[in-house]
């Protein structure tokens, strides 16, 4: 088990440098700086002492050679220090801390909803025996995956808070502003889960123990959720994992739709005004998350089936 | 991610009805509510007003600013010296009762009011408005308009506890203007002297009729009513503390959503309502309230040193292809005029030279006949094998660029001038007018004075256009140095002419900010730069 752990950990170290180096070269790839931006914002003629512009680009550090700006900032950021926002001055780990608890109430939710929903529309396709019910509901996934974020939440909204004012349209204020971004976000979201689990639920129920248990004389909603439901789920914790990536992406979407305070927004804000600390920040922050739960998933894998273990186990032995 | 409620309204109507025809039937009923009459009633103190912007520029401080849509909220908590008429353009007491200008515009003296107030509880003294104009410069970049206005500042004097004293180096005719802007808004001495990063992050105080309450980034800036505030603008009606007890910014960067959240009672009063907005917000409980940008319009900025734009026939053929009438019923909200200036209608010493700006194709291809530019086989015209092509670059801080911009190309196009679209990052804006990379490039600048005239194109300064040193410079420089009101009117004219007349710059159409307000909102009315003043504001 420990070799199995530490080669895990060291994939999610190598993930969270990769994240922050290729987004400092990105972003030291694009034209501008974000002196210039908060210049070229304020004053829409440019009018501003290139004296001052060198001060500042000084004082951010923006003046130094592109290696050593890495350096410096990797060193930094390995402490746990991302510097300050160029927009607000705010240290960008309090920016991203103040914004984390929305973000992780959104996504835990519509995570859930979207386990619970998604799950649930994959039994009843795979369980029922009516033809076409469970060609309706096995359309349903696609269907999900493939309308645009944006577009479900402007639908929802319309419906659900204009025309009824059941919840409000925008704002980050308790459970009933939470109940539209997390649907909307759920959308996607679940019909991922439904779909992954739909398709191994099928393969399981074909496999050869559940003969055997039915042979036995199990009843058939037993056989379904006792036996194949518990092997079907293996491929859909996977797709959990990389569900984290989607909903913190997805989050960016939501955030702006319902204006709700957030990883999302600040991504969205930093990277208008090019902020590049925060924009740094928020890459590494997204890659820890997204790292986070692939780890977790990982680590429950071996608990579920214990041949993954050896047989990872085996891989880092040399040969 | 501009929705367009126009054409979406009856799909979702029937999306709706499918739903549940329930909630439809509530929908309806529910939409009449709210209006009152137009100006009916007596103004009532009282109530919240919420107002939904589109941006957070992520800084509290006014001084340091330069979004329209923060400058909404932080306009309300902080007084100015002056303030500026908006029918007239004539500068008019607030924080001060008086001033007095020096022949050569170098030295501004004002007198201020007794018995004002910040809201930390300190009095507002000639000390404390030194403090402010020594800070602002020291803000540089991070407040580039209020940095702007106190430019070639020589000292700030406090000559007595209530008359304050500020020498330019030069004539500077623009700075009383300048001391009405929010940018130079004052603040308390305590917060003059906090970090420029913590005056963004946790706010300025100042003497204004609302005090800061609560600023979440992203999401909203709350603002409560001074009771105690009795030194108004001379402009304003009401006397005393402001009728509204609180004012509620919220961010919501969706137009549809903030369209549907005004539609539906949800906040009182949008920001930035765009042409596709329009048809969903009329005949509701809603009015549209609209006012043209005061300073320098939307217009191509030529680069007039390079070869192609150094003959003034070429440039002017330019001015005389664009059809702009055809462009402003195209792309832009309803109520935006074409220019008929440089400057907009709104800045005081407009001259209207909306004939020298009329659409004459004829004229433009027989100017380029005459400058030996000869039409081609595919349209475009060549000349000693060169083609007639310019590239404008621009930059995506309005949704109405792009399609005002493909218009042009077609237009010009059609005279047999290629236009090549450039589209880059707002960070690279100033990099590109510094540079003078560009054959032309498209923006405007709000300013409510014309001297904004001299900071864009006298060769004295900048120069980011290029224009050769001519008369235009010396009608610039003495409208910087007069106090007499008709001489300096009479040669801003004589710049506009020179400016329009040469096709230094091309103006195309006026800016415009719309705002969608509830009917039951009163007196919410636009300042002398087409913000908006919230003290006289009630709901009722």
């Amino acid at each position: 088990m420990r070799p199995y752990v530490a080669k895990r950990l060291a994939q999610a170290l190598g993930v969270l440098w990769a994240a922050y180096t290729l987004s400092f070269l990105v972003l030291d790839y694009l034209p501008g700086d974000p002196v210039s931006a908060m210049a070229g914002a304020g004053a829409d003629t440019g009018q501003v002492d290139p004296a001052q512009l060198a001060s500042l680009r000084h004082e951010y550090g923006f003046d130094k050679p592109v290696l050593a700006q890495y350096a410096d900032y990797l060193g930094r950021a390995v402490r746990g220090d991302f510097g300050d926002s160029v927009s607000t001055g705010r240290p960008v780990t309090s920016t991203l801390a103040d914004a984390l608890p929305q973000t992780l109430q959104l996504t835990g939710a519509a995570l859930l909803l979207a386990v619970v929903l998604g799950g649930g529309l994959a039994v009843l396709a795979t369980y029922t025996t009516r033809r076409w019910l469970r060609q309706l509901l096995l359309s349903l996934p696609p269907l999900g995956v493939s309308v645009p974020t944006f577009w479900v939440g402007l639908v929802l909204v319309e419906l659900f808070s204009f025309r009824t004012r059941l919840f409000p349209a925008f704002g980050n204020d308790g459970l009933r502003g939470l109940v539209l971004p997390a649907v909307t976000l759920a959308v996607p979201t679940g019909a991922l889960v439904a779909q992954v689990l739909a398709k191994s639920l099928l393969t399981a129920l074909d496999q050869a123990y559940v003969e055997t248990a039915r042979a036995k004389g199990a009843g058939r909603l037993r056989i379904h959720l006792r036996h194949a439901l518990r092997n079907a789920s293996l491929p859909a914790l996977t797709v959990v994992g990389l569900l984290a990536g989607q909903l913190i992406a997805g989050s960016v979407v939501v955030e702006s739709v319902f204006s709700r305070d957030g990883l999302g927004r600040v991504t969205a804000a930093a990277v208008t005004v090019q902020d590049i600390p925060l924009v740094q920040g928020v890459v590494v922050f997204g890659a820890l998350i997204f790292v986070t739960a692939n780890l977790i998933v990982d680590l429950v894998y071996p608990l579920l089936d214990p041949r993954i273990v050896v047989a990872a186990s085996r891989k880092v032995r040399p040969a | 991610m501009t929705a367009h409620p126009d054409s979406r309204t009856p799909r979702w109507a029937a999306l709706a009805a499918l739903v549940t025809s329930s909630l439809l039937l509530s929908a309806c009923s529910s939409s009449g509510s709210g209006s009152s009459s137009g100006e009916g009633g007596r103004p009532k103190s009282g109530g919240t007003l919420t107002f939904a912007v589109s941006s957070d520029a992520g800084c509290v401080d006014p001084q340091q600013v330069g979004s329209n849509d923060t400058i909404y909220s932080l306009r309300q908590i902080v007084d100015s010296l002056t303030d500026q008429d908006p029918k007239t353009g004539k500068i008019v007491p607030w924080l001060a009762k008086s001033w007095e200008v020096s022949s050569d515009t170098t030295t501004f003296t004002f007198h201020l009011r007794s018995g004002v107030t910040f809201s930390d509880g300190s009095p507002l003294t000639a000390q404390v408005v030194k403090e402010n104009f020594d800070a602002v410069p020291k803000l540089g970049a991070l407040a580039t308009l209020a940095q702007g206005y106190l430019s070639g500042v020589e000292s700030t004097t406090a000559v007595d506890p209530l008359t304050v004293r500020v020498r330019f180096k030069q004539p500077n005719a623009q700075f009383l203007q300048a001391t009405a802007t929010h940018s130079l808004g004052i603040e308390s001495s305590a917060s003059v002297r906090r970090s420029p990063q913590e005056k963004c992050s946790k706010g300025v105080v100042g003497s204004g009729p609302f005090e800061l309450n609560g600023y979440v980034q992203n999401q909203s800036i709350t603002l409560a009513r001074r009771a105690e505030y009795a030194w108004g603008s001379s402009l304003w009606t009401k006397q005393g503390a402001a009728y509204l007890d609180k004012l509620v910014f919220k961010v919501v960067p969706e137009a549809g959503v903030r369209t549907g959240s005004l539609q539906s009672g949800q906040v009182d009063a949008i920001g930035s309502v765009g042409r596709a907005n329009e048809a969903a917000l009329r005949g509701g409980a809603v009015n549209l309230q609209q006012r043209a940008n005061p300073g320098v319009v939307f217009n191509l900025g030529l680069n007039n040193s390079r070869p192609l734009l150094k003959d003034a026939k070429v440039r002017q053929a330019i001015l005389f292809a664009i059809d702009r009438q055809q462009i402003v019923d195209a792309v832009f909200p309803t109520g935006t005029e074409p220019a008929t200036s440089i400057l907009a209608r709104t800045t005081p010493d407009h001259t209207d030279l909306g004939s020298d700006l009329a659409f004459d194709a004829a004229r433009a291809k027989s100017l380029l006949d005459s400058a030996g530019w000869k039409a081609d086989g595919d349209g475009v015209r060549v000349k000693d094998g060169k083609r007639l092509s310019l590239t404008v670059k621009w930059f995506a801080n309005a949704a109405t660029n792009q399609p005002a911009l493909e218009l042009i190309q077609q237009q010009l196009k059609a005279v047999g001038v290629e236009v090549v679209l450039k589209q880059l990052q707002i960070a690279q804006f100033s990099p590109t007018l510094q540079s003078g990379d560009f054959d032309a490039v498209w923006g405007n600048v709000t300013r409510a004075d014309p001297d904004i005239l001299r900071s864009s194109y006298s060769t004295r300064l900048a120069n980011f256009y290029h224009l050769p040193a001519g008369p235009l410079d010396s009608a610039l420089t003495q409208q910087a140095a007069t106090t007499d009101a008709a001489k300096r009117k009479q040669l801003v004219a004589q710049a506009q002419q020179l400016i329009v007349r040469n096709a230094y710059a091309v103006p195309v159409v006026e800016l415009q900010t719309q705002l969608g307000v509830a009917k039951k909102v009163h007196d919410l009315d636009f300042d002398a730069s087409s913000r908006i003043q919230l003290h006289d504001t009630w709901i009722g």
